[in-house]
């Protein structure tokens, strides 16, 4: 089959690309290579560990189970554009530092961007509910706990 | 010191590239003209590979070759033995190493067999469809016993049985210690552990620079230096035109340490042959056959037991599962015999184990590296014991414990090491003392009973171990102060999360007085650091850390020497904190450390003959042996009767791991190593059918634990420093996988009163299915 | 894991959509919400030639809750959307009990609830639900539409009555009686995995606490949701008693054909189903008595 190709217009991090993708480019491969923001991680692509979360106008998605294609006309947030340009630390990446929210790192991108979301919607979560909303990101590291709470740290400084 | 930060709970150095998202992974790297390869993989276990024809997929557009183990030529060879067998009398063993394409054979599901380069990743694949692949299809060798019966199917066909290796060990005399026993429990015990599933897969990037005469590769590797070596050696080039970089590793846990996996030496050797960059990321389910595994053993124990409780004697043969090649040597079973004999005084040993080829994908260390399986085994046995004589089960482990004036106590088998089984140090019973309090052993039969009158069922379960860690041969590291004042580490160990960017600056820091923000470590590039072995056997920070303090001690001692000179007067006035070294009792009167090292690389004048420029030292770290550290986990479930769903109420680790460098860390470490062992002990399971296939080859069934699945863990600590290195550190990165096997049983037999019906949990993983089965048939019985 | 290569078109309208699907047929295959599609797309165990996309299509995706006829939902009905409906939680417990059983919410962002039916996992909770809650489904190919019960529409596993011409487009749920208690529980290894047995039960009272309706179906224990709710035959005109309950699972657990998996054997699927089912009875049972 010759190369079904599609041009797409979309932002990322609220910057505007346009990019000329083979329909059956995963949107984790097209953030990652083709536009080299190579900080959304890949684990599984099967949906399963979490690792590749994005957001998609706002909502996380595993970017391993979309096609680039289908992010046309969307607006997809990643690791890269959390801190501000200055490189100061949103409340979740700073209490991640804090806690050792993190080991080898590999899985944080996919939970940082699912908890984000998550902070958005919830000021005050309890520990289960934050549990709740990590179950769909793997970490093999950590053992969860130091996560859970730098996500309870985080929401309590956003309340301030 | 004003900026001590030894000891203290420092955050992490490496955290900000992490956390957003520009730290450099393998599969993170892009070269210009990079192309992508695939494997085709055997697709069954076991069987004669009649013919290979990849003339379609040549044709295909974008696929650049496809080679198989025929166009390898001289290339093509076994792999190296990584470890010897240790040096016991007596031992068979069978070398049998990977090769890089499999030529006549193959031996599991997942065995190479093409190696596919194309412009991408998707084309590579696509290719993969076009190969032809003849296979006569053999009995596949799959399970532990059968493999060893006259009839079974051999593995190797050179050998005449699946034989990879036998040894045995003993210590005292069994026979003896067992006719004077009260009574001989003895049990069949199986223990499965899982594969290590780091969220990074593996990855290889090759990139030959013909004009430079100098190969780079990016590898997903924990031994970089070892890498290097080897492929230079295999690719005909110098050392010095190898350069392995383990940048950011994500997660390994053993596997990654292994070596040569058959893409590190084909990568490298395709770019030579295409003069061109090629990547290789092992995809997910790839993972589940091409990375190595930690799997099965079945165990045949008995104790002899005195009738106070005083354990006189354990004998044990086992079976254990090494794969379809062994280029690991002996280092797993070996440490499920030697770890065992656990924190007790067991005064007579006898151990027999057979390493068994089967056709299944290779076994090397995971995370406990064997120390699991025999940690189950002496743990289900004194728990027999103690409800056999009716004897409180924390009472039946304190009695037995090695008392603290035994230390260093000698075990007298060979460890992994090649060294005695040895404990340099240790004082067992206060851990025990402090897990009993943090658990409320005193008060939970009472909590026990009152939960059971409102129908809920809850158990405890209380485990203990000892962990051989820091085991040669050596690190080393450099350290320099840079002019900026800013000190730089480099050291040829690997990285894979444990926070080296972060204790190896501490312990400089300590010696040189600048905050651990101002030291930049590297790790795991050779061009950086040119020796070493590797990250392994929970060694960092003991081997490593120990070189690192070394070489800054010296680097110390070069910058009072300086200062002295400069200052005209003695070392013994000086101070060195803050980044400077200033004269005491004379505020105004100092020289930072950047200013110092850049006297120390002066533009004219001479350098003293027998001093060297710069203020920088390399020094090494090698232990004579490995240091113990040991540790008791309790813990308290809650389960459904009924359905044997479980949830874990309380959880609790006291362990002692001498000096602790970064206690933040190391909670960090006993988390991770926990909730893998919760994994093991009761969702992770490969999941083979009798001709080797893997039933449950994806995440969404070998079953990772969630953040539901991990409790909260309370920890806490002893320190006994170990005797074996001027710092007192034993290593923790295993520590807290090791023991939960056994923990898991206890507490449900517990919570379900099993002992008393008869059932007894004698197998790992559990599973709530499998708990069913294993109640239904103690009843019927 | 790649996708084997397929032509890619994004459907404008809903005829737009079928036109597509009827000139490709079983060529090609509609994505949704792409969360089972592409995982097997990515094992390479699927392989359509022409995917099309219908989430730029309106016209299938929303709720439109009535207050005394069907309910009717949109195929392509985010299950995000479902869960944050408040009304149809209200209306429908069973739903607001299983979605959080489904996955994650990152995949419950995307899954549609019409792609979660035509995928017709047999341990997929969404099918069960739409078995006991007595769901019927709008199918539309670019000729006609029909309209089947749920219970017609699951013909094994991973296999439906829909044909290579046309497509789910509504799911509609009849409302429910009063005096109705639900309730859905399942066995899973971990929260969100698949199920290792589901069970949703609806008990339904009159005025007088005598069971007038009950409902029994499983997932996860059979080659697609199984109606046991025959077994609840027992409960007809009496008072729901504790031994009645248990005389009701021991019937379903006849009922039922688990094929045990490497999570679980067939004993303990069975063993579980029974379980689950007089826990779940007795708490439907509960709350159809206190009117919740």
């Amino acid at each position: 089959m010759d190369n079904d190709l599609h041009d797409i217009a979309l932002t990322v991090n609220g910057a505007a690309y346009n990019g000329r993708v083979e329909s059956r480019l995963l949107l984790s491969d097209f953030l990652r290579h083709d536009l080299k923001l190579a900080g959304t991680h890949v684990g599984c692509e099967h949906g399963v560990c979490g690792a590749c979360t994005v957001l998609l106008d706002g909502e996380p998605v595993r970017s391993c189970l979309m096609l680039a294609v289908q992010a046309n006309g969307h607006a997809i947030s990643t690791i890269e554009g959390l801190a501000s340009p200055a490189g100061d630390y949103t409340p979740l990446q700073q209490a991640m530092h804090d806690h050792h929210g993190l080991q080898c790192g590999y899985c944080t991108p996919g939970i940082l961007m699912t908890m984000t979301a998550f902070l958005d919607e919830h000021a005050s979560p309890s520990e289960d509910e934050v549990r709740e909303a990590l179950s769909g990101n793997l970490c093999r590291c950590t053992g969860y706990q130091n996560i859970v709470d730098a996500v309870m740290t985080a929401a309590s400084r956003m309340r301030g | 010191m004003s900026t001590r930060s030894f000891g203290q709970p420092v955050k992490r150095n490496e955290d900000r590239k992490l956390l957003t998202g520009q730290a450099l992974f393998v599969d993170d790297v892009e070269l210009p003209g990079m192309l992508h390869v695939a494997f085709l993989r055997s697709q069954v276990a076991h069987a004669r590979i009649v013919g290979i024809d990849v003339s379609k997929a040549l044709q295909r557009p974008g696929v650049i070759a496809a080679w198989t183990a025929a166009d390898l030529g001289a290339y093509w060879r076994h792999g190296p033995l990584l470890v010897p067998p240790p040096p016991i009398p007596g031992t068979i063993f069978h070398e049998r190493t990977q090769v890089p394409l499999a030529k006549d054979k193959v031996r599991h599901v997942g065995e190479p067999l093409v190696m596919v380069v194309a412009e991408s990743r998707y084309i590579a694949e696509d290719a993969l469809d076009d190969i032809d692949v003849e296979l006569e299809a053999l009995d596949a060798v799959v399970d532990l016993e059968r493999a060893l019966e006259a009839s079974s199917a051999r593995v190797h066909d050179d050998l005449d049985s699946n034989v990879s290796a036998h040894v045995h060990q003993s210590k005292g005399n069994y026979v003896a210690a067992a006719a004077k026993a009260h009574c001989i429990l003895k049990r069949r015990f199986l223990y499965e552990h899982g594969i290590s599933s780091p969220i990074e897969t593996r990855g290889v990037v090759a990139n030959w620079d013909a004009r430079a005469s100098q190969m780079t590769i990016w590898d997903t590797t924990q031994a970089p230096v070892f890498v290097r070596n080897g492929l230079a050696a295999m690719l005909g080039l110098n050392e010095r035109n190898v350069r392995v970089v383990a940048p950011f590793v994500g997660g390994g846990f053993g596997p990654k340490i292994m070596m040569f996996y058959p893409e590190e030496v084909l990568l490298p050797w395709a770019s030579m042959r295409l003069n061109r960059p090629l990547k290789w990321i092992e995809d997910r389910l790839e993972h589940f056959f091409a990375t190595t595994h930690e799997r099965g053993q079945i165990h045949d124990a008995e104790i002899a037991i005195a009738a106070d409780g005083r354990i006189l004697g354990v004998k044990d043969m086992f079976l254990h599962d090494g794969g379809a090649y062994d280029p690991y040597g002996l280092t797993v079973p070996i440490n499920s015999q030697c770890t065992l004999l656990g924190p007790y005084v067991i005064a007579n040993y006898d151990s027999t184990f057979t390493q068994v080829f089967t056709n299944l994908p290779i076994v090397t260390p995971y995370r406990g590296a064997g120390r699991q399986h025999g940690v189950f085994v002496i743990e289900r046995l004194l728990d027999l014991a103690a409800h056999e004589l009716g004897i409180d089960r924390a009472e039946i482990r304190r009695i037995n414990l090695i008392p603290p004036e035994a230390f260093p106590y000698n075990n007298e088998i060979i460890y992994q090491d090649f060294a005695p089984l040895s404990y340099d140090s240790g004082n067992y019973e206060p851990v025990l003392d402090m897990a009993l309090e943090a658990i409320g052993y005193a008060g939970f039969k009472a909590a026990q009973a009152e939960a059971r009158a409102q129908g809920r069922y809850i158990g405890l379960g209380l485990a203990c171990y000892v962990e051989g860690t820091g085991i040669g041969p050596y690190e080393g590291a450099k350290v320099q102060v840079q002019s900026n004042g800013k000190v730089s580490i480099a050291t040829g160990i690997g990285t894979q999360g444990q926070g080296h960017f972060t204790v190896f600056a501490q312990i400089a820091a300590e010696q040189l007085g600048v905050a651990v923000t101002d030291i930049d470590v590297v790790t795991g590039d050779t061009d950086q650091f040119y020796w070493g072995a590797g990250t392994f056997a929970s060694r960092g920070a003991v081997v490593a850390g120990n070189a690192v303090n070394e070489a800054a001690k010296v680097v110390r001692q070069k910058a009072l020497k300086l200062a002295g000179e400069l200052f005209e007067c003695s070392e013994d006035d000086l101070v060195l904190e803050n980044g400077k070294v200033s004269i005491t009792g004379v505020p105004g009167q100092f020289i930072t450390l950047g200013d110092l090292a850049g006297r120390a690389n002066p533009m004219r004048g001479a350098v003293k003959p027998g001093t060297e420029p710069g203020l920088e030292a390399t020094q090494y770290f090698g232990p004579p042996s490995g240091a113990t550290a040991n540790g008791v986990h309790a813990m308290i479930v809650e389960m459904d009767p009924r359905t044997f769903d479980l949830k874990i109420l309380k959880y609790v680790v006291v362990h002692d791991c001498g000096t602790v460098i970064n206690p933040m860390i190391l909670a960090g470490q006993i988390h991770g190593g926990v909730a893998q062992g919760i994994g093991n002990a009761f969702f992770e399971k490969l999941a083979w059918d009798d001709q080797g296939q893997l039933l449950n080859a994806s995440l969404a069934d070998y079953l990772l634990p969630t953040s539901l699945d991990v409790p909260r863990m309370e920890l806490s600590h002893t320190v006994t420093p170990s005797p074996l290195n001027p710092m007192g550190i034993k290593g923790a990165g295993e520590a807290g996988a090791i023991p939960v096997g056994p923990l898991f049983a206890q507490a449900i037999e517990d919570a379900l009163d099993l002992p008393s019906r008869g059932i007894e949990l004698l197998e790992i993983p559990l599973s709530p299915s499998r708990l069913y089965e294993l109640t239904r048939k103690g009843e019927r019985s | 894991m790649k996708p084997a290569p397929f032509k890619y078109i994004a459907a404008t309208s809903l005829a737009h959509a079928l036109a597509l699907k009827s000139e490709h047929g079983d060529e090609a295959k509609f994505l949704a919400g792409g969360q089972s599609l592409m995982p097997t797309m990515n094992f390479r165990l699927a392989r359509p030639t022409v995917l099309i996309d219908i989430n730029g299509i309106d016209e299938v995706s929303g709720v439109d809750l009535s207050e005394t006829g069907p309910t009717c939902i949109g195929a392509m009905t985010r299950y995000r959307t479902l869960e944050r409906d408040a009304r149809l939680a209200a209306a429908f417990p069973l739903i607001r009990e299983a979605l959080p059983e489904i996955a994650h919410p990152q995949i419950r962002n995307r899954g549609t609830l019409g792609g979660n039916l035509c995928h017709a996992d047999p341990a997929s909770e969404m099918p069960a639900l739409a078995v006991a809650l007595r769901a019927r489904l709008k199918i539309q190919s670019s000729t006609q539409r029909r309209w089947i019960a749920a219970s017609d529409f699951f013909l094994g596993a991973l296999t439906t009555d829909l044909q290579p011409d046309e497509m789910l487009t509504t799911i509609e749920l009849p409302p429910l009686g009063p005096r109705t208690g639900s309730c859905f529980m399942e066995i899973a290894r971990r929260r969100g995995d698949f199920a290792i047995a589901g069970v949703a039960a609806m008990v339904t009272l009159d005025d007088d606490d005598t069971c007038i309706g009950a409902r029994l179906v499983f997932c996860g224990v059979g080659e697609m949701p199984v109606d046991a709710s025959d077994a609840t035959d027992l409960f007809k005109g009496e008072a729901i008693s504790d031994k009645a309950i248990r005389d009701v699972a021991a019937l379903a657990q006849n009922m039922i054909d688990p094929g045990g998996s490497v999570h679980a054997s067939a004993d303990y699927q069975r063993h579980v189903a029974g379980v689950l089912t007089e826990r779940a009875l007795t708490t439907a049972h509960q709350r159809a008595r206190d009117g919740q």
